[in-house]
């Protein structure tokens, strides 16, 4: 055992492979990425590897990043919209050293973002993959817990389930009761799991110019979205798919029509609600839009200012 | 060992930057498949024997490996140079059996007898399928395909050569087998571009 130890000390981070992941590992990452754009929201099992962080953290969809990236890619990470939260940060510091590549947190510039539950406001374009970080990928789990039988529920198109479920929501609260990872039927076959974002982002879903690729590190499942695809949120004729409606704009842009987090300022009641996306709140208010809530004085340190 | 034999060749023409060429390849792969009728450009990055192409080489050197068995047609199993080839530089087992197969390279499509004998994977794992790669002349000046499906704005055309025989009628049984089916990948000079099984073709009737 002391041999090796004394080999892998002398070794420094720079013996990794490029973006980690050895290059059979990607592979077979690669080979299920195809399978999963060729059979739109299936799950193809894969072998998911340990990563140097806690399943949970993105696993998934790091591997699903590691897979894909290239030398010349750009990489933004955003988690809940945000750019500058613990977990982006340390995705986005985690490619930057083991692939050495560029990343930004302008939506428009990068080429691979990777997201933990948000589509960004700013509308993809072509030439851009959206890689999402998955916990459950199975949509029927909480509904049916083993795995056999949600198989062959997809094998056979069987989702009256899911329906039944949706109903309770309306029999039990009067509405789709449904935020988040609310189902999609993925091109009139699949009922796939969005991974926990918002209903405000399913339509964001549908005909994407952005490739979207699914990664769940624990479960192993990784599922795809190709672009121009027909997404569509399961509902029925009299309690139509509907998203959440904010009452008042963004307190810092003044942002409308956009997801907005609420929150806290003291303890007595006191409230704002702002852009979850941060890459667009800020560009907003550098083009000079301005919230109720935003301070008077120029913003010139945005790092400080959040 | 002091001449090089016709033999010797199958240990060279592997990639020479495996870590950079297998992702180039595939990114092209994967925005093909992605956006099926799309055509992209293959960087010439690996030297096999012939028939086996550049780009039909490029895609299986960077696909397969030991875990997807490989089958050849055969117009590549004339000789053993392109077996040798693969089993070499991927470390893939070659089968003869096209239901076995997790690839299949294609030299001369326009033989291939049927796209049925492959694995079309099953209902309840659809991905245990084979992904078959025609090599082709030209994506863009044989006869027109009018596509449409996921990935397809509208519709698209592609326009491979050569091709099976009966080849709307042969994909038209693939399409009706979904979740089914085989993936095409379709490797042209310096190029690549796909039809998954979810694209569907739109028989030109007027």
């Amino acid at each position: 055992m002391t041999a090796p130890m004394t080999e892998t000390n002398t070794q420094n981070l720079a013996s990794y492979n490029f973006a980690y992941l050895d290059e059979q590992t990607k592979r077979m990452i690669r080979r299920a990425i195809l399978k999963g754009i060729a059979i739109p929201g299936y799950q193809v099992p894969f072998a998911s590897r340990e990563m140097p962080m806690p399943y949970g953290w993105g696993t998934g969809g790091v591997q699903v990043t590691a897979a894909i990236i290239g030398r010349d890619d750009v990489l933004k990470v955003i988690d809940q919209g945000a750019d500058d939260t613990t977990n982006a940060v340390s995705i986005r510091a985690f490619f930057a050293k083991t692939a050495g590549v560029a990343t930004t947190t302008a939506t428009p510039d990068a080429t691979i973002i990777q997201t933990r539950h948000r589509i960004p406001e700013t509308p993809l374009h072509a030439g851009q993959v959206l890689v999402y970080q998955v916990p459950i990928p199975e949509p029927l789990r909480f509904l049916e817990p083993r795995e056999t039988e949600t198989r062959k529920m997809h094998a056979l198109e069987e989702y009256g389930l899911m329906h039944v479920k949706l109903y309770e929501d309306i029999a039990r609260n009067g509405r789709i009761a449904t935020t988040y990872a609310y189902p999609v039927k993925v091109e009139g076959r699949y009922v796939m799991d969005p991974s926990p974002t918002p209903k405000f982002d399913n339509p964001k879903m549908h005909q994407s110019e952005a490739l979207q690729l699914f990664g769940a590190g624990r479960e192993k499942r990784i599922y795809a979205v190709p672009p121009h695809t027909n997404v569509v949120s399961l509902d029925f004729e009299d309690h139509p798919f509907e998203i959440q409606h904010f009452t008042e704009p963004c307190a810092l842009c003044g942002a409308e029509q956009v997801y907005l987090d609420e929150v806290v300022l003291d303890d007595k009641g006191g409230r704002m609600f702002v852009c979850s996306d941060t890459h667009h709140c800020e560009s907003r208010r550098a083009e000079g839009h301005r919230g109720a809530l935003l301070g008077d004085e120029p913003v010139v340190e945005k790092e400080a200012a959040i | 060992m002091a001449h090089s034999t016709p033999a010797a060749s199958i240990y060279e023409g592997g990639f020479a930057d495996p870590v950079g060429a297998s992702q180039t390849v595939f990114r092209a792969l994967m925005d093909a498949m992605a956006r099926p009728g799309t055509v992209h450009a293959l960087p010439a990055v690996t030297a096999p024997p012939a028939p086996l192409t550049a780009s039909a080489s490029a895609l299986i050197a960077t696909l397969a490996d030991a875990d997807t068995p490989v089958w050849l047609d055969p117009a590549l199993t004339k000789t053993n140079a392109i077996k040798d080839w693969i089993v070499f530089h991927t470390g893939a087992p070659i089968t003869a059996y096209q239901s076995e197969a997790a690839f299949a390279v294609v030299a001369a499509p326009q033989s291939l007898s049927a796209l049925n004998g492959f694995s079309l994977g099953t209902q309840e794992f659809p991905d245990r399928s084979t992904s078959v790669i025609l090599q082709v002349t030209t994506l863009t000046e044989g006869v027109a395909l009018t596509l449409e499906g996921p990935g397809i704005k509208d519709r698209t055309t592609l326009a491979p050569a050569p091709m099976p025989q009966h080849f709307s009628e042969q994909w038209m049984a693939n399409r009706q087998a979904f979740p089914r089916g085989i993936d095409l990948i379709l490797a042209g000079p310096g190029s690549v571009a796909a039809m998954p099984r979810s694209t569907r073709l739109i028989r030109k009737e007027a």
